[in-house]
């Protein structure tokens, strides 16, 4: 039986980045930038313009290099389906402070709202717990957002959680473009004077 | 046939290793190829290394991409193959001129035996620098350190993409008739 979607992206990450304290964001590419630049830009945000299904390596490399901070990655369906071989890497990995939350519209958004496999039943947390992801959610409420929200912040294992959104399409907010701004603008966010050494 | 265990053939990988301790690489990011087979050995024992194994070689950029996002520098090791699976990830390194530290050891090349190694083997060196990819060929065990202290310096100093590669010549080529194969 499937429940009925009625999470509004927008909404599902502006409240997920409003406790985000020091965390280090990711984005995947396209909705998932525009979704966050919306909820408030920030040069602890990298946003991925490309790199389709790297937004989740992204995360880990950067989750062993900063081993005390809390790194989020926040990424649609499609990218990660790109990727899936990440979640078994991460698994593995076992960074206790690596979380994903997926926007899963079950559409590729960007591209014109084509169906993903996650239309047709493919359960990404499913995959992320087989895996070995000690937690892993699959949220269709806003209560079950509100019990997943610290959780993202707080747990001491990888954590994968596949929100279902509405495939509805959403004013373009766009963050800066240049990839080495961005780049540059995370580390000096992240290390200070240290990231021009 | 088989590999040619000369002082400096055996050598290499255990100078390879100091070379990646002395540029304070802190992520090693690997898919298993034979020629890496003791430098991974290596890695996997180092207490500050992180030797992180990979399902695909482009999860490797994205991670050492991320890595250089929180003040750490990582190696990327792969067999000639993956390089071909990284493409469109260092289009990303190329666009934000992340640090690439990539030792690629080769296949399909000095007296292969594997005609399906053929193809990507031959190609490696120009697809890498069609993306961007510096790369710098080494074919003498003696020589391997210093090229990879080169393309160390090079990548982390000048925030550049940098590919070492390793001839087929140093590995050393298959035994048809071992017990383990190095597809
Ligand atoms: C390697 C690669 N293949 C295809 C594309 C085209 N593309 C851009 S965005 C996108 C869809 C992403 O879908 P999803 O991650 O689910 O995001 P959302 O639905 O939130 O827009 C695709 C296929 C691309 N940028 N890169
Ligand atoms: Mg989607």
């Amino acid at each position: 039986m499937k429940n009925e979607i009625t999470l509004d992206r927008r909404e599902v990450v502006a409240q997920i980045l409003k406790q985000r304290g020091d965390t280090l964001v990711v984005t995947g590419l396209g909705s998932t930038c525009w979704d966050a630049t919306a909820a408030g830009d920030d040069p602890r945000n990298f946003y991925v313009w490309g790199a389709m299904g790297g937004a989740t390596m992204i995360g880990l490399g950067l989750a062993l290099a900063q081993p005390t901070r809390r790194v989020l990655v926040i990424t649609g369906d499609g990218e990660i389906l790109m990727g899936l071989g990440s979640l078994a890497t991460v698994a593995v990995q076992h960074p206790a402070n690596l979380s994903i939350v997926v926007i899963d519209n079950e559409r590729y958004g960007e591209t014109g709202m084509q169906d993903t496999h996650t239309r047709s039943g493919v359960d990404l947390a499913g995959i992320a717990e087989a895996a070995g992801f000690p937690y892993s959610a699959r949220v269709h409420t806003g209560q079950e957002l509100q019990t997943l929200i610290p959780s993202l912040y707080t747990n001491d294992g990888p954590t994968f959680a596949a929100v279902k959104v509405m495939a509805r399409s959403y004013p373009t907010v766009l963050p800066a473009r240049d990839g080495t701004y961005l780049k540059n603008r995370f580390r000096e966010a992240v290390l200070g004077k240290k990231a021009f050494e | 046939m088989g590999n040619k265990n000369t002082q400096s053939s055996v050598a290499w990988p255990g100078e390879l290793f100091q070379v990646l301790k002395g540029a304070n690489i802190r992520q090693v990011a690997y898919v298993p190829d034979a020629g890496h087979s003791r430098l991974i050995e290596l890695c996997q024992a180092d207490q500050q290394i992180k030797a992180v194994p990979l399902t695909t070689e482009e999860e490797g950029v994205a991670q050492l991409a991320g890595a250089w996002l929180g003040g750490e520098r990582g190696a990327l090791l792969m067999q000639s193959s993956g390089a071909g699976n990284c493409i469109n990830m260092l289009a990303m390194a190329s666009e934000c001129r992340f640090p690439m530290l990539m030792l690629v050891t080769m296949r399909g090349e000095w007296g292969e035996f594997n005609p399906w190694q053929i193809p990507m083997g031959q190609n490696v060196q120009r697809v890498l620098e069609a993306i961007g990819v510096i790369v710098h060929q080494v074919d003498e065990a003696a020589r391997v350190a210093e090229t990879v202290n080169a393309a160390a310096r090079l990548a982390f100093d000048t925030s550049r993409m940098v590919a070492v590669i390793i001839s087929q010549r140093i590995i050393g080529f298959k035994d048809w008739n071992a017990t383990q194969g190095t597809p």
